[in-house]
């Protein structure tokens, strides 16, 4: 089992945009982040759009 | 795609979340990571394997629309980079066969023996953002959906239109692949709909239709489009302007209910019912289903593993003034699994579960994160000989296939300049990294020319390759000889060679002349000025204290509480003057804030890390002023009730019997005995959405809704009637507004060609409008009429010009990415929450505040800014001090100062600086350099171009 005791450490449940967001600001502002996602790929369902509202900016 | 660089951020793909024991600051999770059967460290996604493998696999990226392997990956800019199998199908892993893969992979990544793993953390907080469900597809099949293949859900339309999609963006039907001339949508499919359990709204199917029917038309600018809806939900920031758009472009929206979609000839029959009352049904060649938000599907597993409350549709059950906070202490939700939204409001909600959480475990900030150490640079030695090695990649096939990369090598032998050249067959691998590392030692490299891929997506990888060869950052040169050849030229693989030797020829010219330059970081003063003492304010002084940082808080009243103070109660019943009251204590009480009341920012000076803003305060007839010195600033000015003279282009004068909702509201929460009178008419967008406010307040529908309930329960004998356009009860205010139908509040349409009309004599107003349903006119003699005259924002313009930041021609802050950056402005170290933003609900408010503190913190915790080396410089000897550079710097980060002889000079705010060079292109004298991309560097970089290339 691996067993990790990091003091200062948060952990996302979730790797699409909300999570990863969460993440990126956690990580600047001095924790560790476990980023938990159940699919192979974080991401989620904006990796799955094509272009976003209102501005039509590719969403990748 | 940043999140899987971070050094600090560890990625869990592939794992479950099995158990959550213990208490905030010191939770212990249960995790178990299912094996990908592929070593993400050796994979290089070259896709060799995807392509032996033998056996079909509906692709779900794809939303069943294509097929794939068991081997795969959904993606290509996927992180992590790296294939895996699906073990359900995969012939080896289910029956013991085949492994066709594992000879194929040259990278030797793919390894069966993985077992699952068992992983236990010690965690301080939990963020729990799982995201959304799908509506079961029952709920789609009464629009033929599994019927007919042309009935489309919008995800599935949405792939359709991606040129990463199944027919690589070209828009056809599945029945036949012909190209659709007719398509409608239907909205609200698995949302407002009680029948499958979904009575909210999902508030976000209203926006990707019309994206979804724009970049159809991009596509296909013949299309026939036409929507079919209930309400526009249009409500957020510059959302009906793109409305407007779409109707501008021939898109049709058209009010009603669809009853049924049948097959019809090669078409599909659309019956709908409009509010006339009239049945109708037109021929369409495609239907696409505007299918809403569900709860994850392992909601309910989720909340008993998490420990927490779900509400009644299953999503997190939050309160109205902690909209981020579980029922369990310690866990937090950000996300659409906190109740259905877009991505702007995900992304902020990200941000203030961040800061809940930063400041929930701030003792221990910083002990577990990673720092990594590089070598020391070696300083360039004067008249230094020029060293560049060149690497040429493959990227498997991705290049090589169409560029002929052995004679793009043989090409660069003998440049001017190159001691080192050789093919590498990914240049991205880890391993990769080593053999240049070791090679630039070997041939003391101090310049680098990769051609491969994109400097977006791998120059931050190759710089940190070569830090970590104790060489500057900035000596790497990047040519894109993937996009820029193999893919845009795949035809033509003789013309795409001699382009990638053009390019790299380029390409070696600009790295003759790059030159190291500093990481440059300025520190920072670690206290911030939040300006706003309303809701907003408060919220995001109080998170950056409890993140202890030292915060002054301005307030121009003598009252914290700012234009909630007017309001009641939440749509919920929850009271707001209790929770200001609680608020400002906490806030008054806090070691951390200092508060200034009656008081305003006159004047800022300095950049981010280094402002100092001078505050007067006037106390009666005494006036003081005191100086600040600040990292950051944090602007929440708020707004208030728009009072307009003309409402609907006719003359009103407010009075006992005609006032604003705010009036209602007030009048309802006192004990007037004739509070709720016998007839109540409303009338919406009685200045919103008009010439007069061009956008949607947002919150006047609920706040309608919200009254109208109330009068009904002070006296259900009342009539109320609601005129309004779109009714915009978006999320679980769609519950309300089921309510109030049911308690007999009559909602009636109006459109902008027969708008109420009003007839002011003050004491008894009438109002004459045209019903649909009678399709006649009604002339009503209530007793209050009441008018929803939306939200405006307060001092913003002023403020626009202390602060030089930018607002949008409705006087809003305009922020720095509308769907990425949503609370931070242009200008560094500026960062923007509540009403001041735009007009919206206390939950949203309250969120947007704690994801400014958030954002604001960061800064404050680094305690300097790291720039980027790319950014401009001034030659003072060649400025003539004209000012076109600071006139046209979108950032505020070129200024004009007086040199020791009162010469004016322009100087780069490096703090500031993004790098985009508009300075330098404009300067009339080039005395303005950009770093990395100096005039020298460019001008070689056209003249490599123009060089005949002589190949013998």
């Amino acid at each position: 089992m691996l067993d990790t005791k990091k003091v200062g450490s948060v952990m996302i449940v979730g790797g699409g945009v909300t999570g990863m967001q969460a993440a990126l600001d956690l990580a600047d502002s001095g924790y560790y982040v476990y980023l938990v996602e159940k699919s192979g790929a974080i991401g989620g369902a904006m990796a799955q759009l094509d272009k976003t509202f209102p501005t039509n900016d590719c969403s990748l | 795609m940043e999140a899987g660089r971070s050094p600090n951020i560890e990625i869990l793909s592939n794992t479950d979340f099995l158990e959550l024991s213990g208490k905030p600051g010191n939770f212990t999770a249960k995790l178990r990571r299912r094996p990908r059967y592929i070593d993400a460290d050796k994979c290089t996604a070259c896709g060799m394997c995807t392509q032996y493998c033998p056996r079909h696999l509906v692709d779900s990226y794809n939303e069943g629309l294509a097929v794939t392997r068991p081997i795969h990956i959904d993606y290509p800019q996927a992180v992590p980079a790296s294939y895996f199998i699906d073990p359900e199908q995969c012939l080896h892993l289910k029956h013991g066969t085949c492994k066709i893969c594992v000879p194929v992979c040259r990278a030797k990544a793919i390894d069966f023996s993985q077992q699952p793993e068992d992983i236990s953390l010690k965690v301080g907080a939990v963020i729990m953002s799982p995201g959304f469900g799908r509506v079961p597809d029952e709920a789609l099949s009464k629009y033929g959906y599994g019927k007919h293949p042309d009935v489309l859900t919008s995800l599935e339309f949405e792939r359709l239109l991606c040129a990463s999609g199944p027919f690589e963006g070209e828009l056809l039907r599945l029945s036949d692949c012909k190209h659709p001339k007719k398509i409608a949508f239907i909205q609200c499919v698995g949302s407002r709909d009680l029948t499958c359990g979904n009575g909210y709204c999902s508030s976000v199917c209203c926006m990707y239709a019309i994206k979804e029917a724009m970049v159809a038309k991009e596509h296909e600018p013949e299309l026939e489009i036409t929507i079919y809806y209930m309400d526009m939900r249009t409500q957020g920031k510059g959302f009906d302007a793109a409305r407007t758009r779409a109707e501008a472009k021939g898109i049709k929206f058209v009010r009603a209910r669809v009853a049924d979609v049948m097959p019809w000839n090669e078409q599909l029959k659309l019956t709908y019912s409009t509010l006339e009352g009239g049945h109708l049904f037109e021929p369409f060649d495609m239907v696409v289903l505007s299918v809403g938000l569900d709860a994850p599907a392992d909601a309910r597993k989720l909340a008993e593993i998490g420990g927490f409350e779900l509400n009644n549709y299953d999503f997190c059950q939050t309160g109205g003034f902690t909209p981020l906070l579980t029922s369990r202490p310690g866990v937090v939700v950000a996300g659409a699994f906190q109740g259905p939204k877009d991505i702007p409001e995900s992304v902020t909600q990200s941000s203030g579960a961040a800061g809940i959480a930063a400041a929930l475990i701030k003792q221990d900030r910083g002990k577990g994160v990673v720092i990594k150490s590089y070598p020391a640079e070696q300083p360039p030695a004067e008249d230094e000989e020029i060293r560049i090695g060149v690497f040429v990649c493959h990227c498997g096939v991705n290049i090589a296939s169409v560029v002929d990369v052995p004679e793009v090598d043989r090409y660069v032998e003998g440049m001017e300049g190159v001691v080192y050249h050789a093919q590498s067959l990914y240049s991205c691998s880890q391993d990769a990294q080593e053999v240049i590392k070791q090679k630039i030692k070997e041939h003391n490299l101090n310049r680098v020319v990769i051609a491969a891929c994109s400097p977006r997506t791998h120059e931050p990888l190759f710089q940190e390759t070569l830090k970590d060869a104790g060489l500057n950052r900035c000596l790497i040169e990047m040519v894109n000889i993937r996009d820029q050849c193999s893919w845009v030229h795949a035809n033509e693989p003789e013309a795409a060679t001699q382009k990638a030797e053009d390019l790299v020829r380029m390409g070696v010219a600009k790295s003759r002349h790059s030159k190291p330059l500093p990481e440059q970081t300025v520190p920072v003063t670690p206290r911030a000025l939040v300006l706003g003492g309303g809701i907003a304010g408060m919220t995001a002084a109080l998170n950056l204290a409890d993140q202890g940082f030292e915060t002054v808080l301005v307030e121009r009243e003598k009252e914290l509480g700012g234009h909630l103070r007017n309001l009641h109660a939440t749509l919920s019943g929850e009271p707001f003057a209790k929770m200001l009251k609680q608020t400002a204590e906490q806030v008054k009480k806090h070691k951390l804030i200092k508060l200034l009341t009656e008081s305003e920012l006159v004047q800022v000076n300095g950049f981010v890390g280094n402002f100092n803003s001078v505050i007067k305060t006037t106390k009666g007839k005494k006036e003081s002023e005191s100086t600040i010195e600040h990292g950051v600033i944090v602007i929440a000015t708020g707004g208030r009730e728009y009072r307009p003279e003309k409402v609907l282009e006719q003359p009103v004068k407010y009075s006992a019997a005609i006032l604003t909702q705010t009036d209602l509201e007030q009048r309802l929460a006192g004990s007037g005995k004739n509070r709720a009178p016998a007839s109540v008419v409303m009338i919406q967008c009685a200045g919103s959405r008009g010439d007069d406010l061009a956008y949607c307040s947002k919150v006047c529908c609920n706040q309608a809704v919200k009254n109208a309930l109330q009068i009904k329960a002070i006296n259900p004998e009342s009539q109320v009637v609601v005129l309004y356009r779109d009714l915009r009860t978006y999320g679980y205010a769609e519950d309300a507004y089921r309510e109030a139908r049911e308690k007999g509040v009559l909602f009636v349409p109006y459109g902008m060609t027969a708008k109420p009309a009003i007839s002011a004599a003050d004491k008894a107003p009438k109002v004459t409008y045209y019903d649909p349903l009678l399709r006649e006119e009604v002339t009503l003699a209530p007793d209050l009429l009441v008018l929803s005259t939306g939200m405006v924002p307060e001092g913003t313009e002023e403020l626009s010009r202390l602060l030089k930041v930018p607002v949008n021609e409705d006087k809003f802050f305009l922020e720095a990415h509308v769907k990425l950056r949503p609370v931070e402005l242009p200008v560094s170290g500026v960062y923007l929450c509540g009403l001041a933003h735009s007009p919206k609900p206390v939950d949203e408010i309250i969120v947007q505040a704690q994801a400014a503190a958030a954002k604001a913190a960061i800064p404050l915790v680094k305690g300097k800014v790291t720039v980027e080396p790319t950014v401009s410089s001034v030659d003072p000897s060649l400025c003539i001090g004209c000012g076109i550079c600071e006139s046209l710097c979108p950032y505020q980060a070129i200024r004009i100062t007086k040199d020791k002889d009162n010469k004016r000079k322009a100087e780069t705010i490096t703090a500031s600086c993004k790098g985009c060079g508009i300075c330098a292109s404009h300067c009339p004298v080039f005395a303005i350099s950009m770093g990395g991309f100096t005039d020298e560097q460019i001008s070689a970089q056209i003249k490599a171009f123009g060089e005949a290339t002589n190949k013998e």
